[in-house]
């Protein structure tokens, strides 16, 4: 896939969700512009719009004002063909891995599930070998998930999984929603490990959501930091994390725990 | 020598399965807590330290059985006593526990002030409403939490705040132990370095004398514990002041362990990180030799035969048949781990 070109770009995005009693900006008059082959972080703590903005993104709501463009079209999800075009070129990495598959099927039968996506024919055993292919890719022997059900398998390794899935569609674009929060951290390193090969490998377009400055730094090519449903700063993971200008992003970098020096509390 | 507060020896916890297998999650832990520490446990999931901290504090319901050991706190051996004179005398009031996902255990029919009556009334005897207003009060008010939130219900609440309540309401019997079970593992960044400060405001202002917390996140041990005990497979392999255990590592898994450590620091972008390879054993099966022997990159031949002990060295100890210096000269050259 091609990289730097302009792959996704948001006009004055906003979403509003309003009661009787009262209106919440959750996303308040965003920009940006996405390009392809890149790892873009967006950070901010709970309650900022970051889900918001993903969900929005992933078409799975409709902004309240302003729009969002794919490949220099606006999304449009209307009827059931435009929506199977759109989420075979965007694909979601949820933050809770254990209940992102469905406990009544078995996951190779899930990856066999997204072959069959791709339009088109393949014996059995080229199938399983994609299957393999795949699963080696995010570090996962073939063994560990043939013929298992989802509660057999461990939060990381599921996540992988759904990395797994995600490269069988080969999208050009990837929101990761919080995908290492629920993962302890010695599994984390195989995910963004997995994410980067993806960037590397395929060129796919990755939005890292995360509250933990320190993944942002450790994986993205650009930063984005959301307050209050807006972004108060953005730019090259050097100049937002060394050199912070917002108050808001040095109070969060302030907040992460650091080897260097103990807080002092 | 501080007064020791919590001994734990030889402790064995086992889970029992409906096939009849038993699940050693908690196997030969020994471990003291002095006055005025914080101890860190750390390692990754399923490694049994949550077992490990409810075995602790006594909690024994089936699944989960004893089979050996002793845990003494304040002098008395918690394993040998009734589940009701343990629930009376010794939990809330000698130590606490804040589970995982602690803000749940909150009723959501209840204001929180409500909470905190029966907690009191169950271990005071002839307490008035009034009286526990004002404890209740105080206490909130010291720990600079809004005094309002004890007339609020739970709903109310935002998570981090949440969880300062529980951890104010468990600790208002001024327990001399307190074990923090991932206190913050459901919050962000900005709420979890408010709910770190509140436990250690717990410890300075005297409320708690020890404080065991568990977590996976290496360096917010760091910044938290005194000390650091590295869990694997049931098993400590390695223990030691948090400075040595972080930037000095022994055992071949913390070493891979403190690899993986993702801080935003200069240095970290671009930086390999080790990702262990394969899964840790399934501990329903008799396991001989080393624990971590699969997955380990410079296992030898005499790691699965030979029984592994505990090794002593200044202060610090760790399970492994290799010597420091071995282990550290792998560390350096050649067999680098395989890297990301």
């Amino acid at each position: 896939m091609a990289r730097n070109q302009l792959l996704l770009s948001g006009k004055d995005v906003t979403k509003i969700f309003s009661n009787k009693k009262k209106k919440t900006i959750a996303v308040d008059h965003v920009n940006f512009e996405f390009e392809s082959g890149e790892i873009i972080s967006i950070v901010g703590e709970s309650g900022s719009g970051k889900t918001t903005l993903a969900k929005m993104i992933l078409g799975l709501l409709n902004p309240s004002s302003g729009e969002i463009i794919f490949r220099g079209r606006p999304i449009e999800l209307k009827t059931r063909e435009k929506r199977i075009e759109y989420w075979r070129n965007v694909q979601p990495i949820f933050q809770d891995p254990f209940s992102s598959f469905n406990i009544f099927k078995k996951v190779d039968n899930v990856l066999l599930d997204c072959i069959k996506l791709l339009n088109i024919t393949l014996k059995k055993d080229e199938k399983y070998k994609k299957i393999e292919e795949a699963c080696n890719f995010v570090n996962l022997r073939f063994g560990e998930i043939y013929n298992k059900y989802p509660f057999e398998l461990s939060g990381g390794q599921m996540q992988r999984l759904m990395i797994a899935r995600v490269l069988l569609i080969r999208p050009r674009l990837v929101i990761a929603d919080e995908p290492t929060s629920m993962i302890d951290a010695c599994s984390r390193a195989s995910i963004l490990d997995a994410l980067m090969k993806l960037r590397d490998e395929i060129g796919t377009t990755v939005v890292f959501i995360t509250h933990d400055i320190g993944l942002a730094y450790y994986v993205s090519d650009k930063i984005f930091v959301m307050k209050e449903g807006r972004f108060v700063e953005e730019g090259f993971p050097d100049d937002v994390i060394l050199n912070p200008t917002e108050e808001y992003t040095k109070h969060l970098i302030s907040d992460v725990p650091k080897i260097e020096s103990r807080w002092a509390l | 020598m501080a007064e020791k507060l919590l001994e734990v020896k030889n402790l064995k916890s086992v889970y029992k399965t409906r096939f009849n297998e038993k699940i050693t999650a908690v196997d030969d832990v020994s471990f003291d807590l002095e006055d005025g520490k914080c101890l860190g446990i750390a390692g990754e999931s399923g490694c049994g330290k949550s077992t490990l901290a409810m075995s602790v504090m006594g909690y024994y319901y089936p699944p989960l059985f004893y089979e050996s050991g002793i845990v003494n706190i304040s002098g008395i051996d918690i394993t040998k006593i009734p589940y009701n004179q343990l629930r009376k005398e010794i939990l809330g009031k000698e130590i606490a526990y804040i589970p995982q996902a602690a803000m749940n255990a909150l009723n959501p029919t209840q204001r929180i002030i409500n909470l905190i009556e029966d907690v009191m009334e169950e271990h005071i005897s002839g307490i008035t409403k009034k009286e526990i207003r004002k404890i209740a009060e105080d206490r909130f008010e010291t720990l600079n939490l809004p005094k309002d939130v004890l007339q609020r219900y739970p709903i109310e609440l935002s998570g981090g705040m949440k969880q300062r309540t529980v951890i104010a309401i468990s600790t208002i019997l001024n327990p001399k132990i307190l074990i923090a079970d991932e206190p913050t593992s459901a919050l962000d960044v900005t709420s979890q370095k408010i709910v770190i400060k509140l436990l250690k405001d717990l410890i300075k202002r005297g409320f708690i004398k020890a404080m065991v917390f568990i977590t996976h996140e290496l360096p917010l041990l760091y910044n938290i514990a005194d000390d650091i005990m590295v869990m694997y497979a049931g098993e400590i392999v390695e223990s030691g002041e948090a400075e040595e255990v972080i930037f000095d590592p022994i055992h071949p898994y913390s070493n891979g362990l403190m690899n993986s450590i993702i801080v935003p620091e200069k240095g970290i972008k671009g930086k390999k990180l080790t990702v262990i390879p394969g899964a840790p054993p399934n501990l329903k099966y008799k396991l001989e030799g080393c624990r971590f022997f699969d997955r380990c990159l410079f296992a030898k031949d005499e790691c699965k035969i030979s029984e592994i002990n505990m090794k002593y060295v200044n202060n610090r100890s760790y399970r492994c048949v290799l010597q420091v210096d071995e282990l550290k000269e792998m560390y350096e050259d050649g067999k680098k781990p395989a890297t990301t």
